[in-house]
């Protein structure tokens, strides 16, 4: 049984077994004191964390109800933008950059008296599966701090994995939620491109971008989703939650759901990960869902294309970053277009250079239809496949990962085969699809192993469905060397 | 040889709308530098644009005046470019699939000058020079503009002129746009090539970029023609390249070479929707469509009679041609509209932009009622003119100026005495005219007008001087 982290904390504060000054202070010492092993944390916000607290505490003396997510210590991933409080997307060029206006996922959770604690560490500009390419340097993984914590979610998986935050947002555009709690044995929703709002998500590439919840458990992450995905005037491309929320129908039977596993997703997978999905799929079988096995072969196309349409829109996205109205600006140039060459020259970093040529060149004349435009097409044929496998399934289950968490170092070293690892979480990307990672079980290495529940459009009720219902019948085990213990 | 001048038109045309194209900041014209600004307009880190829908409304109204098709599925794509007056480093346009194509304008030789295509788009900042600074002002970043784009279909300098004067009354007839080229509201951009007269195949061009008068457009293709011509002639090539035009000198110039010709790598803009422009939608906007220039032309001309020259001048603004169509209301001749307001009223307008305006003293209902008072006879037209120009100078209607004696005429023995007085008078000049100087009776009928303060009508005064001269 797991129990939400989220409704504990809120139980307490209700019940005034501690103040939301108390609880907050905990996490702000424990968020102190692991931040050096873990450097989850690029910015800690006590005085605002305190302050958010004290208003809660004033609700609750006056004998005023509170909210579910009222006073719960969270965190935010370094690239949502939160106003008067620096937003860097952990990278040189947006060092000192303080946004002037809030994201709206803060901006909605801010008007419900979250504590925000701080924000947290990502790969720079959510380009990286390992957070190393962060210019503050990785996360760790709790549950062995030899080994990154992912990414390019890292710092969040990292803090609420690692118990100094209740629970956090990231961002995915490849796996960036998904991968990174898959690797520090938490959950971690990538929603329906469109259910949660991108106004003030500093843009990696756009028509893949979502935010969502990192979370201790299930039940946190629908929590969470509930109050996030809201429609937004300042988004086009927002639409916002379809249907009752996500809670209502959590702990729902899930007799005769089918799900779907496609031997694709398993191909090339380590042996002890494929082991811990089909495994998995016994306890869904046991919980009466009927398995159903498909072929999706369309997924050998999805990372070719991933990496095509996300560097080409990372290289228009990430333009903007010249040196004159924010960010860092180089020193000794000789006229404009020096001074902006030698900024972003020296304010990226090698990853974010390398996608931003990559897109730059898949995108000129000449090079457009043979990249561009091919994989858009192949982007048609992937969603095509995805819709339907779901006529003959409700889930699709898969890794998240083909592995555990990297050791340290290693995604640096091995660039390409790093590019591979994300075989698992693009698809949904992709195709904008709603997926789920939740825990199921441990490697060889001792690290947690994460498996992905993937659904239709909109069908986040769906995917948190069984994945609350395995994770009621699964064993689970988290580290207790770090953070706060309730 | 002969040469063959070959242009086509990039004509911006910034929208009137109140509000930007992708953010609620205002539009207004001027403002302190950088006030008239939020995070979405100046291109802050995670930021979204959100599609102004009277934008859209805007261009449908001018691709109709412009006899375009409508686009039933349109796009926004992003124009990469990098350049400090552009603060994402993209421009938010539209490349394949605008919303408006293959309209025309027709000009007064016959000719149709097809419009490719109508597109919308957002204006950039603006650079300010000052004591060895540059400093950027993004206040016009943000503004909507669209982009009218002709085929090379213009053959000449003064059709160029024709087609610009045709284009800026239809903006502003249809209020998308005041259309004012001083103020960059309207700004074009020339491609211009030559060949030897005869010949289809079109020659290199090159492009006078953000031309901001008609003057300096007629000037800097002539100017232009010739340059292109000289090099043919003496044997050289005409390279493909984007100028500038300094009046000062009348001469144009490189504003960069082919090196650093753009690659604009266009791809559709992730943050946007698709605009689907339902039918019916289409058939609203063109409904609501005010008559447009040409149409009033055509009616003025043929139906109310006008000289071609004097309905150019009333229908190049709209408000001149709805004062005019006021003031002629009931009255028996247009014409007599038409001669007041282009031969009285356009003389206290001092330039285009109070000629666009028309805010003058004189109501076009205290015209119409000058007018009626000619049509019935009360007053002549010499006594109409001086009311109007006491009018124009005092904004009094014609019942406050002028008297009931005014406007009582000249009765038929009035005239018979004056006539006699004039002939007393001027002895002289009833003999010689007597003796056949036709001339001389000039002076008899000056005599009778001048009497009778203007009331009398010269030429029936002519008239009966010259029956009691001959009787006598």
């Amino acid at each position: 049984m797991s129990e939400s982290v989220i409704s504990k904390l809120h139980t307490m504060l209700s019940s005034k077994q501690l103040s939301c000054q108390e609880l907050t202070e905990t996490y702000l010492s424990a968020a102190g004191r692991d931040n050096a092993a873990l450097n989850a944390y690029v910015t800690l916000t006590p005085e605002a964390a305190l302050a958010s607290a004290a208003a809660v505490d004033k609700k609750i003396a006056a004998g005023e109800s509170i909210g579910l997510l009222e006073g719960i210590p969270m965190t935010l991933k370094d690239n949502i933008s939160t106003e008067n409080i620096r937003t860097t997307c952990c990278s040189k060029i947006l060092e000192d950059y303080v946004p002037i206006y809030d994201a709206t996922v803060w901006k909605i959770l801010k008007a419900q008296n979250a504590v925000l604690l701080g924000k947290t560490n990502m790969d720079e500009f959510a380009m990286g599966s390992s957070c190393e390419t962060s210019y503050f340097g990785g996360a760790k993984n709790p549950h062995n701090i030899n080994h990154v914590a992912g990414g390019s979610s890292g710092g969040v998986a990292s803090a609420v994995g690692g118990r100094i935050a209740a629970y956090g947002l990231g961002s995915d555009t490849g796996g960036s939620i998904r991968q990174p709690a898959a690797f520090c044995g938490i959950v971690g929703l990538k929603p329906t491109y469109g259910a949660v709002s991108r106004y003030g998500l500093i843009a990696y590439a756009s028509s893949f971008d979502q935010i969502g919840p990192i979370t201790a458990t299930v039940e946190d992450a629908a929590i969470v989703y509930d109050a996030i995905s809201a429609y937004d005037a300042m988004d086009s491309t927002s639409q916002g939650r379809k249907g009752a929320p996500v809670c209502d129908s959590l702990k729902k039977d899930i007799r005769g759901m089918k799900i779907g596993i496609a031997d694709e997703y398993l191909d090339g997978v380590r042996e002890d990960v494929r082991k811990a999905v089909e495994q998995a799929a016994e306890v869904y079988r046991s919980l009466g869902a009927e398995i159903v096995r498909f072929r999706l072969p369309a997924l050998q196309y999805a990372l070719p294309v991933y990496y095509i349409l996300a560097c080409a829109e990372a290289s228009s996205n990430l333009g903007r970053y010249d040196g004159i109205r924010y960010g860092y600006k180089a020193d000794n140039y000789t006229d404009v277009n020096d001074m902006i060459k030698k900024t972003r020259s020296s304010g990226f970093g090698d990853e974010v250079k390398k996608r931003i040529l990559l897109g730059t060149y898949v995108l000129s004349s000449g090079y457009y239809d043979a990249y561009y435009k091919k994989a858009q097409n192949l982007r048609g044929t992937i969603v095509k496949a995805f819709r339907k496998a779901f006529e003959s399934c409700d889930v699709i289950l898969a890794p998240t990962v083909p592995m555990t968490a990297f050791e340290n170092g290693k995604a640096a070293s091995d660039p390409i085969e790093t590019y591979l690892t994300d075989i698992c979480t693009v698809p949904v990307n992709i195709c904008g699809l709603p997926a789920v990672s939740v825990p199921c079980g441990f490697g060889n290495d001792g690290l947690p192993i994460g498996m992905q529940l993937i659904g239709g459009s909109f069908c986040e009720s769906t995917i948190l469905n069984a994945a609350w219902q395995y994770e009621q019948a699964a064993d689970q085990y988290r580290p207790a060397g770090f953070g706060v213990t309730l | 040889m002969k040469y063959e001048l070959v242009a086509g038109f990039e004509t911006h045309v910034e929208l009137a709308t109140n509000t930007k194209i992708f953010c609620s900041c205002t539009t207004q014209f001027g403002g302190e530098p950088n006030t008239h600004c939020c995070p979405i307009c100046i291109g802050l880190p995670g930021t979204l644009p959100k599609l102004n829908k009277r934008v859209v409304e805007f261009a449908i109204r001018a691709g109709l005046a412009t006899n375009c098709e409508i686009a039933e599925i349109s796009k926004m794509d992003r124009k990469n470019y990098c350049y400090p007056d552009l603060p994402k480093a993209y421009q938010i346009s539209q490349y394949d699939k605008p919303l408006c194509e293959h309209g025309y304008i027709e000009l007064s030789n016959g000719r149709k000058i097809r419009i490719l295509r109508i597109h919308i788009e957002e204006d950039a900042g603006k650079l300010v020079h000052s004591r060895g600074s540059t400093m950027v002002d993004y206040n016009r970043g943000g503004v909507p503009l669209i982009e009218i784009v002709s085929e090379p279909d213009i053959r000449s300098a003064e059709e160029a002129r024709e087609y610009v004067e045709k284009l800026q009354p239809i903006m502003r007839y249809i209020g998308v746009s005041d259309c004012k080229m001083q103020e960059g509201s309207m700004r074009c951009d020339v491609n211009i090539s030559v060949r030897p007269a005869g010949s289809e195949k079109l020659g290199t061009r090159t492009e006078i970029k953000n031309m901001n008068s008609i003057t300096f457009i007629t000037k800097a293709m002539e100017y232009e023609f010739g340059r292109q011509v000289d090099l043919i002639e003496s044997g050289e090539q005409v390279v493909q390249e984007t100028l500038r035009y300094d009046d000062a000198t009348n001469t144009t110039s490189s504003m960069r070479g082919k090196e650093d010709a753009n690659d604009y790598r266009y791809f559709r803009d992730p943050d946007l929707v698709t605009i689907s422009v339902p039918r019916s939608k289409v058939e609203e906007i063109a409904a609501s469509l005010p008559e447009l220039p040409a149409q009033k032309l055509a009616r003025y001309t043929e139906e109310l009679g006008l000289p071609e020259k004097d309905a150019q001048l009333l229908i190049k603004y709209r408000k001149v041609a709805e004062y005019f169509e006021r003031a002629m209301e009931g009255t028996k001749n247009p014409k007599t509209a038409a001669n007041f307001i282009i031969g009285q009223i356009f003389r206290t307008v001092e330039n285009e932009a109070e000629k666009e305006a028309f805010d003058i003293r004189v109501s076009a209902e205290s015209l119409n009622e000058l007018i009626r008072l000619i049509d019935s006879g009360k007053i002549r037209m010499n006594i109409a003119k001086s009311t109007l120009d006491k009018m124009l100078e005092t904004g009094q209607k014609p019942s406050e100026l002028l008297s009931d004696s005014d406007m009582a005429g000249l009765s038929a023995e009035a005239l018979k005495e004056l006539c006699q007085q004039a002939v007393a008078a001027n002895p002289k000049a009833a003999a010689d005219y007597r003796s056949g100087k036709e001339k001389a009776i000039k002076a008899l009928v000056g005599f009778v007008m001048k009497n009778s303060r203007g009331q009398a009508d010269a030429a029936l005064a002519e008239q009966t001087l010259s029956a009691m001269i001959m009787e006598n």
